[in-house]
């Protein structure tokens, strides 16, 4: 892979180096930003906030509340037991059951969806610079055109304390 | 309360401080990990002549069936309610005085709930036969009984275990992948995996922050619920004392006391071995004292409505186990869990100059000792007193689970020092995050006692 990129002492820097690269035509989604803590108070931190994790969640949940629900069903009709007079299929005890696997289906999907769409467990081969895990910003561009890597070099380097790196 | 900012340490030197008991080993902790698996070790090897010799070396006989291991179980679980809950709280809260003290509690969770989760295996007697609790389609298709309460324990403990393992394993990723890019060799292989490709792209960020907003929404009722559950185990049967709609909530009071306790105890030893005075500071122990001070007013509220009722109703089998806990056989131990669980707390944290690290241990420690008694008050007297006086009977803890027992309080040990050399135990990436670029915010404490100049900063 072939990137060019800069490491940011901090946000205010990242973001103009973010801004620049925005001048220089590279549209936002071909822009890479590393930070090793969640940046907040700059705009390049809020790109990729929309999710569907809550209704996954929720979808979670209902798929094991469903489950929950058959579970109890087919072994109390398998093998029906007079416990203390109460009906086969028992409403009551039987919501203990389906709250415990309603939440872990939601919890499950939540951690799935996590994973599936943080792109985690995926291979190498994607920008990186373990500068990133000493508290600096990385903002690049990977697999620039040969032509340009001049003018991105310029564009991230013009941000106070920019170190620009190529690979 | 008023807030003050109080200078956090540089990233570089939050990164070196945190990472050094990861990357550097001292001899301390061989003797921590020695002393702790001498024990664990004595208690495996006990379990293994239980089961080798058979029940019967045990002190649990009729009508005593349930004697220290099911106490063990009761209050390792109640331990477990120290870390998720108490950070998914916090989380929610947005509390920014959490950071340091999260993983801490959320480790101790998880760790707690599987020696918790042990003791019905310890207490089969035949362990091997555990996986007829699973429901599965057996070829004699007999299913568990779902109107059980053990068979609600083991879908509530295992739904929190998930839950806490992947709530303690989710922020670790971040911070496996500082370590992975300061390892090199078999080390560096292992985080690497660990860190799942870990990049810090914004993406990633948001995803792992609303996985944490939804995991610390449905982990809070779960806990709950895990404690009302084992609360269950007692108040559906009919035995004096037990059977009252109060065990739940009692129950889950108790645990949060109990874990709050057990936070406290592990960051003043983290605090202490780690060199960690510059991360969980006088603050952090005031705040949780506070904490512990109400839950000891409530835990008092309880035991005084639940002594109230039963002794206003005067039925003579609850009567006679009130008497046998307040001022007969069992009383010396009864005083002992009052002393330790409303007394100590209340003096302590509850007189600010008292309310030191200090302080906030010698509490601890008491309300642990007190929530075991506790437990073990709730079970042996009760069923020593049931309804019929030919059922009286009495229970003598014998060798084989007075080992098991102290080994657990040793497993836990092990477990958490063995924890902190594999794993930053504070959050890096939540700390750089709560106090990056700027002087981080502390709530001020003032007036600290008159230790606080030297156990810590504020």
């Amino acid at each position: 892979m072939k990137a060019i990129y800069a490491l940011y002492p901090d946000g205010q820097s990242a973001q103009q180096g973010v801004n620049r690269l925005r001048q220089a035509g590279i549209a936002d989604a071909d822009i890479t930003i590393l930070s090793g803590q969640p940046i907040e108070e700059h705009e390049f931190g809020e790109r990729d906030k929309a999710t569907w994790m809550w209704w996954i969640a929720c979808g979670g949940g209902l798929i094991g509340m469903a489950i929950a629900f058959g579970l109890a069903w087919v072994s109390e009709m398998s093998w029906p037991i007079n416990v203390g007079g109460l009906p086969t299929f028992a409403w009551w005890p039987n919501l203990i059951i389906i709250f415990e696997l309603t939440m872990l289906g939601a919890i499950i999907a939540t951690v799935i969806t996590l994973i599936v769409t943080a792109r985690l467990g995926r291979g190498g081969g994607a920008l990186y610079d373990p500068a990133v895990s000493d508290g600096k910003i990385l903002v690049g561009v990977e697999n620039p055109a040969e032509a340009r890597m001049d003018a991105l070099a310029q564009a991230l380097g013009a941000p106070p304390g920019a170190e620009v790196r190529r690979i | 309360m008023s807030q003050v900012p109080h200078a956090a340490p540089p990233p570089e030197r939050l990164t070196a401080d945190l990472l050094r008991p990861v990357l550097f080993t001292s001899w301390r902790f061989y003797v921590l990990a020695l002393v702790p698996g001498i024990f664990v070790v004595a208690g495996l090897v006990s379990w293994l002549s239980q089961m080798f010799f058979g029940f019967g070396i045990s002190g649990i006989r009729w009508p005593v069936y349930w004697g220290f291991y099911v106490t063990n179980f009761v209050f390792w679980i109640g331990i477990s309610h120290a870390g998720t809950l108490i950070s998914a709280i916090l989380r929610l809260v947005n509390a920014g005085w959490r950071r340091p003290v999260t993983r801490c509690a959320e480790v101790i969770t998880v760790f707690a709930l599987m020696i918790g989760a042990m003791f019905p295996l310890i207490h089969l007697g035949r362990p091997w036969l555990a996986f007829w609790l699973i429901p599965y389609p057996s070829e004699r298709l007999i299913w568990p009984n779902f109107r059980s309460p053990l068979v609600w324990d083991f879908f509530a403990i295992n739904t929190y275990l998930t839950g806490s393992l992947l709530f303690l394993f989710l922020p670790m990723i971040p911070d496996f992948a500082v370590v992975r890019d300061r390892t090199t060799g078999l080390r560096h292989r292992i985080y690497r995996v660990l860190a799942l490709g870990w990049r810090g792209t914004p993406k990633q960020w948001h995803r792992l922050e609303t996985a944490m907003q939804i995991m610390a929404i449905a982990i809070i009722p779960v806990a709950v619920s895990v404690h009302t559950i084992v609360s269950f185990d007692f108040s559906m049967a009919p035995v004096p004392m037990w059977q009252t709609t109060i065990f739940g909530p009692y129950f889950v009071a108790g645990a949060i006391f109990s874990g709050i306790a057990a936070l406290l105890i592990a960051m003043a030893a983290l605090r202490r071995f780690l060199h960690l005075e510059d991360y969980l500071l006088p603050i952090h122990f005031e705040n949780l004292g506070k904490l512990l001070l109400v839950m000891a007013l409530l835990w008092g509220y309880f035991v005084f409505n639940e002594r109230l009722v039963t002794y206003y109703g005067n039925g003579p089998a609850e009567m006679a186990v009130f008497w046998q806990t307040q001022r007969e056989a069992y009383s010396p131990l009864f005083w002992t869990m009052v002393l330790g669980n409303f007394v100590l707390p209340l003096i302590l944290m509850g007189i600010r100059p008292f309310r030191t690290i200090t302080g906030c241990v010698i509490a601890s420690i008491g309300v642990v000792i007190g929530m075991w008694l506790e437990r073990y008050l709730i079970i042996v007297p009760s069923l020593g007193h049931k309804y019929l006086p030919y059922s009286y009977g009495s229970y003598a803890p014998q060798p084989v689970e007075i080992v098991i027992t102290v080994a657990t309080f040793a497993a836990m040990t092990l477990l958490y020092v063995l924890f902190a050399k594999t794993v930053p135990i504070i959050s890096i990436w939540e700390l750089k995050g709560g106090g990056h670029g700027a002087a981080s915010v502390a709530p001020a404490v003032p007036e600290l006692g008159p230790s606080a100049g030297h156990e810590g900063r504020s």
